[in-house]
């Protein structure tokens, strides 16, 4: 069955690669750092598995301290000069989104049908993981049709890769990270104290007090967690269900449907949701890391109002 | 409430931008250690989240499609298609994008676009590419910066307000799962359902922004 023991794997000959790539980068001065980074990170996915949750854990802390202490550089492999690509470009064209769109597609038609497929009544794709397979397959085909189209190198894909995934840097590892924070939060009970919280200072007696603290609550909650599912059960459980449900009457499905929404603008105010907000800053080379986030900010704070509006409009039509 | 403290680290480390990886381990070292457990504990919860959690770093794999597409120069192809176009601007690029994003998403491709594989060699290249034509003289870079950050957030923007639509999200089966353990019988489609209104209002919102946002850069061209 092709599933995470495929996709790992071949995860971790990538970062591998990114390692071996970045040890032999004279351009980079901080190459062994770069290179123990992403070959920790390589054998987190190759052999994670029988490391155990310690070693695993102590595999977290050391990369911490790689990127913490400052020992990744940006590597510099060869790669074409923006002269050349200008010309490329007027070579080939608008050929050259043709591989761009097969990745979408693919995803599309990958997440629809791999769940169906099966040899001899068994699945040939574990069906929880079906998108996650699709997005790898269509990463490989693309590259792989932009390496014969455009008649690049055999070292390209991985060198592109590698100069792409050093602009990244540390934040690569940070929805990761952040992740097993959650858990550790979870465990520790962080989450329970917060709703406790904020449901201890929720007035009860207004219906519009209830609504605009639950919808602020998530928002907030969300900015703490990173993530919207981790302050949805807690922040329901403490002040949607037992005030605008319950006291209320709010029709549950209106009341979480535009819950989970505000919670989604506090996605769009942390930096804390590392791969919506911080990733795309290194992507993008910006020098502020925080410039996503200042621009989607006022969206998100007319958003929250409009959300508190709604709910207290839709939920209540009895 | 001690366990709170590990959510001020994660406050005070972030606002005064220290690295981030190390904010996180010393967020859950305080927030298990107020919790009772030992710095090994703590180390051990992590890893195991951290190993459970490695499909979240699988999405990089894309890099090296979009990669070796730059070599061979697709972002100045899309900066050239983009220029053909004479009424394109970088407000009302985005704006097409805000509304593919939202009603793909809305049909559960959430991965079908996405910050590596669209925002950098695509529609940040295209917006850039509009602004630099529309404005008076050379893009200052802090127009240059604005631009792209507005792409990426245009994205995020789109993903969010679209994927609540899709009956089999995460967060809709979250939902559905949760009410069902508190003695509450959802459809998976009300909830989607619900998550209209706030969609439009968002596309509303946020592209009226992107419309203001063009008129923004051209002042700041003409200003400076």
């Amino acid at each position: 069955m092709i599933g995470l023991t495929f996709v790992y794997p071949l995860a971790g000959l990538v970062f591998g690669a990114f390692a071996v790539l970045s040890a032999f980068d004279r351009e980079n001065p901080k190459r062994l750092g770069n290179a123990v980074f992403w070959g920790l990170f390589a054998v987190c996915f190759l052999v994670g598995d029988r490391l155990g949750d310690l070693g695993n854990g102590v595999l977290a802390l050391a990369l911490a301290l790689i990127a913490g202490t400052g020992q990744l550089g940006v590597g510099k492999p060869r790669t074409t000069t923006s002269e050349e690509r200008e010309r490329l470009a007027r070579v080939h064209g608008a050929k050259l989104f043709l591989p761009a769109l097969v990745i979408p597609v693919m995803v599309l038609v990958g997440a629809l049908t791999l769940k169906r497929l099966s040899v001899h009544g068994a699945p040939l794709v574990d069906p929880k993981q079906a998108t996650l397979v699709a997005l790898v397959l269509a990463s490989l085909a693309a590259t792989l049709l932009a390496k014969i189209l455009f008649r690049q190198p055999a070292s390209a894909p991985l060198q592109e890769g590698r100069r792409l995934m050093d602009l990244v840097g540390w934040a690569a590892l940070l929805p990761q990270m952040l992740a097993a924070l959650g858990a550790v939060f979870a465990v520790a009970g962080v989450g329970k104290t917060i709703g406790d919280l904020v449901a201890h200072v929720t007035p009860v007696d207004s219906r519009l007090a209830a609504v605009t603290a639950y919808c602020l609550g998530m928002a907030v909650f969300t900015m703490m967690m990173g993530n919207a599912f981790a302050a949805f059960p807690v922040l329901t459980a403490g002040v949607a269900l037992p005030l605008v449900i319950g006291r209320f009457h709010g029709d549950p499905a209106v009341v979480c449907a535009i819950g989970m929404l505000s919670g989604f603008c506090g996605t769009l105010l942390t930096p804390l949701a590392a791969n919506f907000n911080l990733v795309p800053a290194a992507l993008l080379q910006l020098k502020d890391r925080y410039a996503v986030i200042r621009a989607q900010a006022p969206t998100a704070a007319v958003m929250l109002i409009v959300n508190v509006v709604l709910m207290n409009t839709l939920a209540f039509r009895r | 409430m001690l366990t709170l403290l590990g959510v001020l680290v994660v406050v005070l480390g972030f606002a005064l931008r220290f690295n981030p990886l190390l904010v996180v381990i010393a967020a859950a070292m305080t927030s298990g250690l107020a919790a009772g457990l030992s710095p090994i504990e703590v180390l051990t919860v992590f890893g195991k989240a951290f190993r459970t959690n490695r499909y979240v770093s699988v999405a990089w794999l894309v890099l090296p499609a979009v990669g070796v597409l730059e070599r061979a120069g697709l972002k100045e192809q899309a900066r050239t298609t983009i220029l053909r176009l004479k009424a394109a601007s970088a407000g009302r690029i985005l704006v097409a994008y805000l509304a593919l994003r939202q009603l793909s998403a809305a049909l559960g491709l959430t991965q079908a676009a996405g910050h590596a594989q669209t925002v950098r060699p695509l529609l940040a290249p295209m917006a850039e590419a509009a602004a630099e034509a529309r404005a008076v003289g050379a893009l200052s870079d802090n127009s240059r910066e604005r631009v792209r950050a507005m792409s990426a957030a245009t994205d995020n923007v789109g993903l969010f307000f679209g994927e609540d639509i899709f009956l089999a999200i995460g967060s809709i089966l979250l939902i559905v799962g949760f009410l069902d353990q508190s003695g509450l019988t959802v459809e998976p489609l009300a909830l989607s359902v619900w998550a209209i209104p706030s969609a439009l209002a968002a596309f509303v919102v946020h592209g009226a922004r992107l419309l203001l946002f063009d008129r923004g850069l051209v002042k700041d061209e003409v200003g400076e």
